[in-house]
């Protein structure tokens, strides 16, 4: 059965290694839903969360395939376990004077934020899960979305779990 | 052998003479630490961003630098060089034009495990990414097919580097290690410190197999009344012959082969059933379908090997020894997992190991069946058949031969009518079907085996990717023995035109192919052709006992299929036996 799967790859902060990891997905045909990267706890590693779909042999490839990459160090499942992900999504939306009570309530209940106004838009910057973002954009657009910008998932398993 | 080839040093000799810290360039400093690593043979080509290294060279007499006619032959020379030796090859070859010539001979080594370390130049580091003369960026586009990459910054991490790389290469699931270093980068100066450590932290193959799992296997062989052992390159490449023949006979369990496995065990062994597979024998192919427990060790169930997925070995439990955990499960679903490098599996299993008793009726079977179905072909005294060519070459060389292979018809008669019995001595391209490969890989193998008989064994079409090798052939006088079979076509394209594309003989007429005799003679090369029995033989033997490179062509019959065959969708027991059936 083909499910959403988050996975944490503790890689070498080396040239190219970006494209070793998203070439290996492209070319054994598994998919990328989302990919984001940063430096990790550790200096001279980064950390890349990739959230992918696929049925339970895929993502056994998937991590077996990544750890023959020589810079990838460690590669879990966060998935697997319970775990907090998050996405940042910055949404310009378009706002007459008359429309901007509307857009202020439903940025309230979403505990996001206003970050920019001009004459006719505003940014909002929401921080969440993909489904809230997901949940953000759908009422915003009756508003008319003039530019649309989200990070993809970072992701870590709670307390000591992994 | 070679003309200019050095005096071997003895790796102390050479540590003394070439391990000394000091200030030197890049260039030199690649120089030294191949050395190091124990490499007495480099095939490559120069051009402008490698100008550097080759001036080093200049007067570097414990440096032996082979030079052929294009970089496709330099890679495939070093491979065969690998695997015939066991060693790393290695080959060099400039930017651009250079480094993307070599892009088939890596993903050659890559689909077949074998150890390479591929030197690429590449324009200075201020011009990288400029489109600049000659600029390609090689480590980016050979990415999916080697095993990893380096493209070096700072002269200072040279040695490292190469220290690392031949490790990659030569560990775990070997494979293709390439490096390439911009021109400023091997003219630069810094202090050369010999590496002798490899610190990788993502990088740590399981050698050891975990013990309950190789009991499980013990106890499946107990219980098995049909058990097959499929034997892969990766026993070859581990040296784990010995390891397989003790387990074989110990357990009493038939043996099948996989092309690339072939000389990791004995042909001649009443356990073996020959290779499986597209084109292999009845018997192996049979066994398999009918077995309740296949052993896979070192192989990676290639579909050339499976057929249709879906009904291969259906009623089987599936065992797989494999260092790279990643083939386990990827196209068979996997019982009994077993993480390992095959010679420590071996070894660790045949101390527990059983007789399979509950199997006598089945080895009964197998050799009856053996018997009753060898590989099998109409001989002609009016034509000459490839089959019977190979079958000659086999007896002339009393087996004993290293033999590489093009891809196509004669590769396949290569396999089933020449039977090994040592491990590296057969070097072909099985995972990518290169053609072009058979020629120049037996220069490889025979710089790496200088004592030894290499016989290259091509077909009309391969022999033309790469025949300007020949030259390297003559004036280094390398020994190596070429038959072409030369059928006038593309033997098996024909072949599926005929079989499966309704006799459509698309574009596989190779008429306008050269006078092959004057083509040696034109490089120096001697020369023989034969169109019949008595022509054959005799042009063979003397070829053999000439001092130096020869080259025999067969003009054999053009309509010799190649049989038995699994055509693409069947399992592997539908197979079609030819014209005998």
């Amino acid at each position: 059965m083909s499910t959403r799967h988050t996975i944490a790859i503790l890689v070498n902060d080396q040239p190219g290694v970006l494209q070793r990891v998203s070439g290996l997905f492209g070319r054994r045909g598994f998919n990328i839903e989302s990919i984001t990267v940063g430096t990790s706890e550790e200096p001279g590693l980064s950390r890349m969360v990739i959230v992918t779909k696929g049925d339970d042999h895929t993502l056994e490839q998937i991590e077996k395939q990544l750890y023959k990459i020589i810079d990838v160090i460690k590669v879990v499942d966060i998935g697997s376990s319970p775990m907090v992900a998050r996405e940042l999504g910055l949404i310009k939306v378009g706002a007459d004077p008359a429309a901007r009570p509307e857009i202020l309530g439903i940025v309230d209940t979403f505990r996001a934020a206003v970050v920019d106004i001009s004459p006719n838009s505003l940014i909002v910057q929401v921080v969440g899960d993909t489904d809230k973002i997901d949940a953000m954009i759908e009422l915003l657009k009756p508003y008319g979305i003039r530019e649309l910008s989200r990070t993809g998932v970072t992701a870590m398993a709670r307390g000591s779990a992994r | 052998m070679v003309a200019n080839s050095a005096t071997l040093k003895s790796k102390e000799q050479l540590i003394e003479k070439w391990g000394k810290q000091e200030v030197i360039s890049g260039s030199e400093m690649l120089l030294r630490s191949l050395l190091l690593e124990g490499v007495d043979c480099v095939f490559g080509y120069p051009g402008g961003a490698v100008l550097y290294i080759y001036d080093a060279m200049y007067g570097f007499e414990d440096f032996n630098h082979l030079l052929t006619r294009h970089e496709q032959g330099a890679i495939h020379a070093a491979d065969g060089y690998a695997r015939s030796t066991g060693k790393v090859g290695v080959c060099i070859a400039t930017s651009g034009p250079g480094a993307t010539n070599l892009v088939t001979g890596i993903a050659t080594a890559y689909m077949d495990s074998v150890p390479l370390v591929v030197i690429t130049g590449n324009v200075a580091t201020t011009l990288i990414g400029t489109d600049a003369f000659q600029e390609a960026d090689i480590v980016g586009i050979t990415m999916p097919i080697t095993k990893h990459s380096y493209l070096v910054r700072k002269a200072e991490d040279l040695p490292r580097i190469i220290h690392e790389a031949f490790h990659i290469a030569n560990s775990g699931r070997k494979g293709p290690v390439l490096i390439d270093i911009p021109k400023d980068v091997s003219n630069e100066k810094a202090l050369f410190k010999p590496h002798t450590e490899v610190k990788l932290r993502g990088y740590n193959p399981t050698v050891q197999p975990n013990k309950q799992q190789v009991d499980k296997m013990l106890r499946a062989i107990e219980q098995a009344e049909r058990p097959v052992l499929l034997i892969g390159g990766g026993a070859v490449y581990s040296g784990a012959h010995e390891e397989v023949l003790a387990f074989a006979e110990k357990t009493g369990i038939p043996v099948t082969t996989t092309l690339l496995g072939l000389g990791a065990f004995p042909s001649g062994h009443e356990l073996h059933m020959g290779f499986p597979g597209m084109h292999g024998t009845w018997t192996a192919n049979m066994a398999i379908q009918e077995s309740d427990l296949l052993v896979n060790i070192g192989a990676r169930f290639d579909d050339r090997v499976t057929g249709k997925l879906n009904g291969f070995a259906p009623n089987a439990k599936i065992v797989h020894v494999d260092i790279d955990p990643a083939e386990i499960g990827k196209n068979v679903p996997t019982d009994i997992p077993i993480v390992g490098d095959v010679k420590a599996v071996l070894q660790q299993a045949i101390a527990g190991a059983k007789y399979a008793s509950k199997a006598d009726a089945w080895r009964a079977l197998i050799a009856e069946r053996k018997a009753a179905k060898p590989f099998a072909y109409k001989d002609s005294d009016e034509e000459l058949k490839p089959q019977w060519v190979v079958s000659m070459i086999h007896e002339t060389t009393h087996g004993d031969a290293i033999v590489t292979t093009d891809v196509g018809q004669h590769q396949m008669w290569a396999a089933q009518y020449y039977p090994f019995n040592k491990p590296r001595s057969w070097v072909t391209s099985g995972g990518l079907g290169t053609m072009g490969f058979g020629f120049p890989s037996a220069i490889g193998a025979q710089m790496g085996n200088p004592d030894r008989t290499v016989v290259s064994i091509n077909g009309d079409g391969g022999m033309q990717m790469c025949s300007q090798e020949l030259a390297i052939c003559a004036i280094n006088n390398i020994p190596v023995k070429v038959a072409i079979l030369n059928n006038q076509v593309l033997g098996m394209v024909r072949q599926w035109q005929e079989l499966i594309y309704d006799n459509r003989y698309s574009h596989i007429d190779l008429a306008g192919s050269p006078d092959f005799v004057k083509l040696a003679e034109a490089y120096g090369v001697k020369a023989f052709r034969a169109t019949n029995k008595d022509e054959a033989r005799s042009a063979w033997e003397a070829a053999l006992a000439h001092d130096g490179p020869a080259v025999v062509e067969f003009v054999v019959r053009k309509g010799e299929n190649v049989y038995p065959m699994v055509t693409q969708g069947s399992t592997i027991d539908q197979m079609l036996m030819g014209d005998d059936e």
